[in-house]
Formats: structure tokens, C-alpha cells, sequence
């Protein structure tokens, strides 16, 4: 009963200095309303990231060779041979953590259908590699373990391929195309999946069996990388340790040496680009939260000024029986009101900003729930820790020198 | 005899001033009964305002006593005098302190807010009756901004009278005004005594002193006379007296 009487003197206090108070809440809009966006495009942008990574395929594990040193100089990572088939038929033998596995060898050279040729990059790999990347396909089939066992000169073009080479639109599969002077039978065409986060073509590809690969073109033993696939996004982590170490016994290196080899899985990947975005949301945050504190003094300030303005006001609701206690929640009631409305509206045009940021600017957002539990949090406090000292000073005022003040 | 609304003795009220104690109060007595019509006299220095604020629970005494109501209000703590001038004493002052943009009917409910007894519905009411009472029932929703001297003092006296103290206690209430709303004022103070209500009004005006009952004169600190009126003026007749005015 009290309490709602306070309550109804507060806001008629605050009714009655509709501008000011609104002047006073801006700071806090802008606050609440910046964090609120901030996060959302820090969010966003983490998002997409994970995204196209995951579409890249999230359990993906690669298996690289490792730099080298021969006789003291150390060697480029491309030149390396010590990744070699034996190798991947380990893993697949002892490795537990994998659902798929291929080994990879890939070269540059130039797909030529008649007359059309394109540039483009050969992928010499095993059935399971549309799984471990994540590909469809839009026609035709993928080549079998015995077409790998043979070294059958069959290919899967990626769709910039298709359209490069065949201008005409008509269907690729079961043409005969060359790669270099090597001719291939097209069996399947890729599904589209356009450009990945760091703007590489994803379908300027051809797909072939890694036998063909080795041989008829790169004329190679050794392997350029392993492709797995770990049973989870979780189990990824564990299936790195497990395929590092089956290597290190492999390639017998011993426990003080270095590894020759380099395992990665795609959540390292993601979380090297989420730290980074993420220091950009710490940074943007951080401003965000100062403009909410320089909010909260302006509550503060009008808190102030408020109080001493109402000195002799104050003075008459102590003299008609109102207690300090009375006078300190009213005020601080009034400061509360103030920032939690300041909160509200500051969420609305947080949230409004937000959807305006991704209509208009095509930057993509996610509102965290979090961010508007906090900043309304924040605001609140704010309201409280700023507006009891001035509350507080106007609650210890003595009724009669309040009364006499002019 | 009357039931004792106020019973002060040997009251003394002293200041430091730096160095300097100030003996504002020397020691006063006096009682006020029921229905009394009490004027406290006396220039600027006497101890009036600082008596008035003892009076109204604002300030306390240094030494001697103070019963309101049967109340002994020495050595109360800060909160529970804010109480008794809420249940038992009704404020007026020169400069009505009426709260600007708000409505007369609001200002008169204020003492009611900070009383958790009274229900919303019967401070309303109270309200509104109050205000009957002074003579505005058709001006509840004006302002002050709305209102003459004269009406806004009426505010701020339904305001005094809404609790329904045991006593009105009027610091110079018709300091700020002419004199013919100030007769207008004392003719409606004199009506609500006539009601039974307790006015004690401090002043410094003599002829405002013709209108009460009795007159408590203070100078120094200390009562230099305390006497019936026995030829009590009727402020209404004065008012009928003074010449036209033209508005």
C-alpha cells in the first residue's frame, strides 16, 4: 500500500517532467540500445562463420604433412612426400573416431571439352570424400571402390566446370572430357555450393579417383593430404589425438621429436576466426557499456538536480508526515522508473536497429538473448547505484531548513 | 473542562552558534484545550518559529516537556515524529507550499499517501470533503497556477484538515495575501473552530489576533502575556465592513 503510494508519487514526479525525463533516458537508450546491437552483429557475424564452416563439413579432420629439415634446411610444406598411402590405410585400420576416410592428391591443369577449356583443380580422392565434405549430387553417380581400384579414368565436375565447358547447357554426364592430355568419362555433376567465408569458388573442381590421379596425371607415390571424418562434432577433438598418434607410430618418431605432420580439425578453424570476431564484440561492447555509464551519472545528474529543486517540496511531504524512508524510495523509485523505461525503449530500438542493420545493410545479426537480459539488467542496477546517493541526500534533509529553503 | 490537546512546560530550546549558545526558548508552559483559537504573538527574535517548530514535532526541546494528544513526544525518534504530524497535526504556511502542477484535489491528498491506513478510495473521498469544507468543491482538478492567493491557501487548509488532526497549525498563514482575503481566510478559520476544530495560528499581526480566542504573546524566549479574548471579533462582519473593491 505504501509502497504503491510511493510508486504513484514517483511517477507522477516523473510525468510532470516529461522532457526532462526523457532527455535523462536517451542516455540509457542509446546504451542499452548500442549494446544490444553491437552484440547482435558480434553474434551474427560468429555465426556466419560457423556456418559456412560447418557447411564445409564441421567433423572434418585434414591430415597434412609437416615441414621438414633436411640437411639443416627446412623445407616447404609442399615439397613434403611423407604422407604416403600406407599411412591412410593405418588409420583407416586403427582408427576409431572416423566414420569416413580418403586419402587426397590434387593438381592444377586445364579441363578441355572440344573447343571449351577452363582452368581448374583435379581432386584425386576415394567415395568417401562427398561425405566428409558434405557434397550432393546433382546428376549422374560417384565412382566405385573397384573404379579406384582400376585407376578408371571417371570424373565429377563441379558446376563452374560444367558451365565453363559446356556453354550450351546440355548434360555433361557421360561426355568425354580431358584433363590435360588425360581424357576422362564424366559420371556425375556436383550440386552448387558457390563461394565459402574466404571467397574461394567451391565448384571449380574436378572430382576423380585418386589411383587415376597419382598416375595418369601428378605420376606421384605419396599422398598430398588425409580427409576424415570424425564420428562427431564432439568426438573431433579425441579423433585428432587418436589419428596423431597412430601417425607418430607409423612415421616412428620418437617422443621428444616433433611430429612430421600436421592433424586439423575444422573446430580449431572456427574457433581461430570466432576469437576474432569475438575481440571485435569485446571491443564495440565496451564502448557500448561506456555510453550506458555515462547514462547512468546523467541519471544521477538529474537526480541531483532534482532534489534540489524540490528541496521545499521535500520539506512539506516530511512536515505532512513523510519519513526519510519515504522521501529516499520515492526518489529512488523515480531514478529506477526512469532507467527502466530508458531499458525498455532502449530494447525496442536495440532490437529495431537491429532488423534495420540487416534489411538495409545486409550485415548479418543474431540477437542474444543474453545481451538484453544484461543491458536491461545493467540499466536497472544503474538506476538504483545512481540514483541512491542523490535519494539518500534528499532522505537526510531536515524538515525545517527544507521548509525555509528558497 | 476541556480535554488537553497541548500541555508544554518549562520548555527550553538553546542553538549553538560556534561558540555562542543561543537561548532561542527560556523556558515556556502553557496548555491548549479542545476547540481553542490560540494566536502566539510576537516579533521576529521572540522564539516563535522555533516554538512552532516544536509545536509541530519539526524540532525538538532541549529540555522540559511537550505532550501532544496525551503523547509524549520528547525523545520520539525521526520516524515516529513524522507520524504524529501526520495523524495529529494539520500544516499551513505563508507561502502555501502547494505542489505546482498538480491538482488541488492531489494536494490535499498528499498527507493521505504516507498514511497506509487509509484506502485509495476513502482518500478521495476525504478529499473531496475537505475541500467542501473551504468552499472549493468545484475547483478540484485546478492547479495552483489556476488559482488566486486566497484559493491556494484554501488548498493548502483542506490540505491540514484531511487527516483530521487534533490541531491546525498555522505559521503566519496570512502573511502572503490583502487583507481582504485575509479576513476571507480568518472567517473561514473562525467557522472551522466553530466546528470544534484546534487552530493554533502564530502571527504577527495584531489585528489577525482580535479574531482568536485567546493570545499567547512571546518576546525574548519567554511568555510576556497569555490572555483570553473576551470581545472575540467576527472576521466575516469585518469583511462586510471593508469598502467594495473594484477587481
Amino acid at each position: 500500500m505504501r509502497l504503491l503510494n510511493l510508486f504513484k508519487i514517483a511517477f507522477k514526479a516523473i510525468v510532470l517532467n516529461k522532457m526532462r525525463t526523457l532527455l535523462t533516458m536517451l542516455g540509457i537508450i542509446i546504451g542499452v540500445a548500442s549494446v544490444i546491437a553491437m552484440l547482435a552483429i558480434g553474434e551474427g557475424s560468429k555465426e556466419s562463420i560457423r556456418s559456412t564452416i560447418s557447411s564445409m563439413g564441421s567433423n572434418m579432420i585434414t591430415v597434412i604433412p609437416g615441414s621438414d629439415v633436411r640437411g639443416g634446411v627446412r623445407q616447404d610444406r609442399s615439397a613434403m612426400e611423407t604422407l604416403t598411402l600406407s599411412d591412410f590405410k593405418v588409420i583407416e585400420q586403427q582408427a576409431s573416431l572416423l566414420s569416413y576416410i580418403t586419402p587426397l592428391v590434387n593438381g592444377g591443369g586445364q579441363v578441355i571439352n572440344g573447343s571449351n577449356n577452363w582452368p581448374s583443380t583435379i581432386y584425386g580422392v576415394n567415395p568417401d570424400y562427398l561425405n566428409i565434405k558434405v557434397l550432393d549430387l546433382q546428376s549422374g553417380s560417384m565412382f566405385t571402390d573397384a573404379e579406384v581400384q582400376s585407376a578408371s579414368k571417371v570424373a565429377l565436375l563441379g558446376q563452374t566446370v560444367v558451365d565453363n565447358i559446356f556453354p550450351n547447357g546440355e548434360d555433361p554426364v557421360g561426355k568425354m572430357i580431358r584433363f590435360n592430355s588425360i581424357p576422362f568419362k564424366v559420371i556425375g555433376v556436383l550440386e552448387e555450393k558457390g563461394e565459402n567465408t574466404f571467397g574461394q569458388d567451391q565448384d571449380d573442381v574436378v572430382i576423380a579417383p585418386y589411383t587415376t590421379v597419382q598416375k595418369r596425371i601428378l605420376a606421384i607415390d605419396h599422398i598430398n593430404q588425409i580427409m576424415a571424418s570424425a564420428i562427431s562434432e564432439e568426438d573431433a577433438p579425441d579423433a585428432v589425438n587418436e589419428v596423431s598418434a597412430i601417425l607418430r607410430s607409423q612415421h616412428k618418431i620418437a617422443d621428444e621429436q616433433e611430429d612430421d605432420f600436421y592433424v586439423r580439425s575444422m573446430e580449431e578453424l572456427i574457433s581461430t576466426f570466432s576469437s576474432t570476431s569475438e575481440m571485435l564484440t569485446i571491443l564495440l561492447v565496451a564502448v557500448a557499456g561506456i555510453s550506458l555509464l555515462i547514462g547512468g551519472i546523467g541519471i544521477m545528474n538529474i537526480m541531483y538536480v532534482s532534489v534540489k529543486e524540490r528541496t521545499k517540496e521535500i520539506g512539506l511531504r516530511m512536515a505532512v508526515g513523510g519519513k526519510g524512508s519515504d522521501i529516499l524510495m520515492q526518489f529512488l523509485i523515480e531514478a529506477i522508473l526512469i532507467s527502466i523505461t530508458g531499458g525498455l525503449l532502449g530494447v525496442i530500438l536495440g532490437l529495431g536497429s537491429t532488423v534495420f542493420i540487416e534489411k538495409f545493410l545486409h550485415w548479418p545479426t543474431s540477437v542474444a538473448l543474453y545481451s538484453i537480459v544484461i543491458s536491461f539488467a545493467v540499466c536497472a542496477i544503474t538506476g538504483i547505484f545512481f540514483g541512491w546517493y542523490p535519494a539518500r541526500k534528499a532522505a537526510a534533509l531536515d524538515p525545517i531548513t527544507a521548509l525555509r529553503y528558497e | 473542562m476541556n480535554k488537553e490537546i497541548i500541555r508544554i512546560k518549562d520548555l527550553k530550546r538553546q542553538f549553538t552558534m560556534g561558540n555562542e549558545i543561543v537561548q532561542a526558548l527560556k523556558g515556556v508552559s502553557f496548555t491548549i484545550e479542545e476547540g481553542e483559537f490560540v494566536t502566539i504573538m510576537g516579533s521576529s527574535g521572540s522564539g516563535k518559529s522555533t516554538l512552532l517548530n516544536i509545536l509541530g514535532c519539526l524540532d525538538q526541546p532541549t529540555s522540559g516537556t511537550y505532550e501532544i494528544d496525551g503523547l509524549k513526544v520528547k525523545d520520539l525518534a525521526k520516524n515516529e515524529l513524522a507520524t504524529i504530524r501526520n495523524e495529529k497535526i494539520g500544516f499551513i504556511f505563508q507561502s502555501y507550499n502547494l505542489l505546482a502542477r498538480t491538482s488541488a484535489i492531489e494536494n490535499v491528498e498528499l498527507p493521505l499517501l504516507y498514511n497506509s491506513k487509509v484506502s485509495t478510495e476513502e482518500r478521495r473521498e476525504r478529499a473531496v470533503r475537505a475541500l467542501e469544507m473551504v468552499g472549493l468543491a468545484d475547483r478540484l482538478q485546478h492547479t495552483p497556477s489556476q488559482l488566486s492567493g486566497g484559493q491556494q491557501q484554501r488548498v493548502a487548509i483542506a490540505r491540514s484538515l484531511v487527516n483530521n488532526p487534533v490541531m491546525i497549525l498555522a505559521d503566519e498563514a496570512t502573511g502572503n495575501l490583502d487583507t481582504r482575503t485575509s479576513y476571507e481566510i480568518m472567517s473561514l478559520f473562525q467557522e472551522l473552530n466553530e466546528q470544534g476544530i484546534t487552530i493554533t495560528f502564530v502571527t504577527h499581526e495584531p489585528d489577525i489576533a482580535t479574531f482568536s480566542s485567546r493570545t499567547i504573546v512571546l518576546q525574548d524566549g519567554n511568555i510576556i502575556k497569555d490572555y483570553p479574548n473576551t470581545k472575540v471579533q467576527s472576521a466575516a462582519t469585518e469583511l462586510a465592513q471593508l469598502p467594495i473593491e473594484n477587481h
